[in-house]
């Protein structure tokens, strides 16, 4: 991550990376090059809305007006959760 | 964010295990390399008895409705099978993920476009070492390493993610630093520094492999500056010899819990290893069901969770963490694939490591080339 605090960046899942529901395990799945997560609720929400064009302030603006949580609390979480998936390689901003 | 599975749910059958996240297909045993280190058994299978193309993707149906996520399509070398795009296609047509495991030397560019339009997602390309004729020494191929490094650079062109494998040993442990280096040239995501696992060809070959303690710590260091220096740029993934840890790993992250793998001739195994184990009367997809294999058949029950560990396992904090190690090495160095992994420290056979690590600080004998017909 370039700069962890600049929310005009728009995170985007790096290439060999899938993100898909699977109707066996009846959960989301988080599928990379030797790698599998099994993406908590939160993350699930997260992921859902990282498509490499909309910019991370969006995604805690529209995180913040869904959940009713104060927006610096979701920045936080959302930050260091975009910014974990970046260092086990699945995201890219 | 958790790396495994959710805990066990409520299942109506209390014996089912959790379904398999991965499948590795050994479409072949045919290689234009020799690599001294093969993971594919002493006894290679032959062409004639490789499953058709139609076994494949009913195979690839099966593991998908069993639960299976990830395919990765291996060998022997895949490329060497003529319906490789067709496999892929089929797979990625069913969700799966799929991973290309290659030594790319047959990977041109208009076999990568195929595989690229049939929804490859990953390819992983095997490098024997950063210096040319160091490469195909181990690999016995001449040209291979100008081949690979120019497959890896149409792999990068085409947008496809990428990962660098390299096998170290004693002939190229110390350049560590180098093969990180030429990840990050060729734009992989991922590179794996892998040290030999001393099963099959890697054990035969084990005196003429396995590195010294002195040159394991230092490339170790290097992987570690390697991590920090590119984080969040390029993942590294770094496996150790058994013969330095002190505790086992945690192989196929447990026998029968994660993971299976088809043979060319189409039998099920709990990993590529599993066939150096006497005793057992594998599976095969030409007769049994996938979710039968998977779900109800002895050999897949028989190592799977912790019912049938010794001490010093059984009442051992980590028995669910390494799953007692790795059977096959416990049968290729004690004779008894049912004892604990030697790799532990508190293996009452520990003494054998340290034993063989003695051997690291000879000289080294001569390749035995992985061919058919050469382990005599």
């Amino acid at each position: 991550m370039s700069d962890a605090a600049d929310e005009s960046v728009a995170p985007a899942l790096r290439r060999g990376v899938k993100f898909r529901f699977d109707t066996v395990r009846d959960a989301w799945v988080l599928l990379g090059p030797e790698r599998l997560f099994v993406p908590d609720e939160t993350a699930v929400e997260v992921l859902r809305l990282v498509d490499g064009a909309r910019t991370l302030g969006a995604i805690i603006d529209d995180l913040a007006a869904r959940f009713g949580a104060p927006r610096d609390t979701i920045a936080a979480d959302v930050t260091a959760l975009l910014h974990d998936l970046a260092g086990k390689g699945a995201v890219t901003f | 964010m958790p790396d495994d599975l959710p805990a066990r749910r409520e299942v109506t059958d209390a014996m089912r295990p959790e379904p398999p996240l991965g499948m590795l297909l050994e479409l072949t045993h045919r290689c234009p390399l020799q690599c001294p280190y093969c993971s594919n058994p002493l006894a290679l299978e032959r062409a004639s008895d490789e499953l058709p193309t139609e076994a494949w993707q009913d195979v690839l149906d099966q593991a998908a409705r069993l639960g299976v996520l990830q395919v990765h399509f291996s060998g022997g070398e895949p490329m060497a099978r003529r319906d490789l795009v067709p496999l892929v296609r089929h797979a990625a047509g069913l969700g799966l993920y799929t991973n290309l495991i290659t030594s790319a030397v047959l990977l041109d560019a208009p076999a990568l476009a195929a595989l690229s339009d049939a929804g490859l997602d990953h390819v992983q390309i095997s490098f024997q070492d950063v210096d040319e004729a160091g490469a195909d020494r181990i690999g016995n191929y001449a040209g291979g390493h100008a081949k690979k490094l120019a497959a890896a650079r149409l792999v990068r062109e085409s947008g496809l993610a990428l990962t660098l494998n390299f096998v170290v040993h004693r002939h190229n442990i110390a350049r560590v630093p180098q093969m990180i280096a030429l990840g990050e040239a060729l734009g992989a995501g991922r590179i794996e520094i892998a040290n030999v696992q001393y099963y099959g060809w890697g054990l035969r070959n084990r005196a003429a492999l396995l590195p010294t303690r002195a040159e394991l710590d230092a490339a170790t260091e290097a992987v570690f500056a390697g991590r920090e220096r590119l984080a969040g740029r390029m993942v590294i993934d770094y496996v150790i010899p058994d013969y330095y840890a002190i505790e086992p790993k945690g192989c196929m992250g447990g026998w029968g819990r994660r993971f299976l793998n088809v043979s060319p001739a189409g039998r099920v195994l709990p990993c590529h290893a599993a066939e150096t184990l006497p005793g057992f009367d594998w599976p095969s997809v030409r007769t049994t069901q996938l979710a039968e294999i998977w779900n109800r058949s002895e050999p897949f029950a028989r190592y799977r969770g912790t019912a049938w560990m010794p001490e010093p396992c059984r009442s051992c904090d980590r028995r669910e963490i390494d799953w007692g190690g790795c059977r096959c090495q416990a049968f290729a160095l004690t004779g008894d694939a049912g004892r604990t992994d030697p790799a532990c420290a508190l293996s009452p056979d520990h003494a054998v490591m340290a034993e063989a690590a003695r051997e690291a600080e000879a000289p080294p004998p001569p390749f035995v080339y992985r061919r058919i017909g050469s382990n005599l």
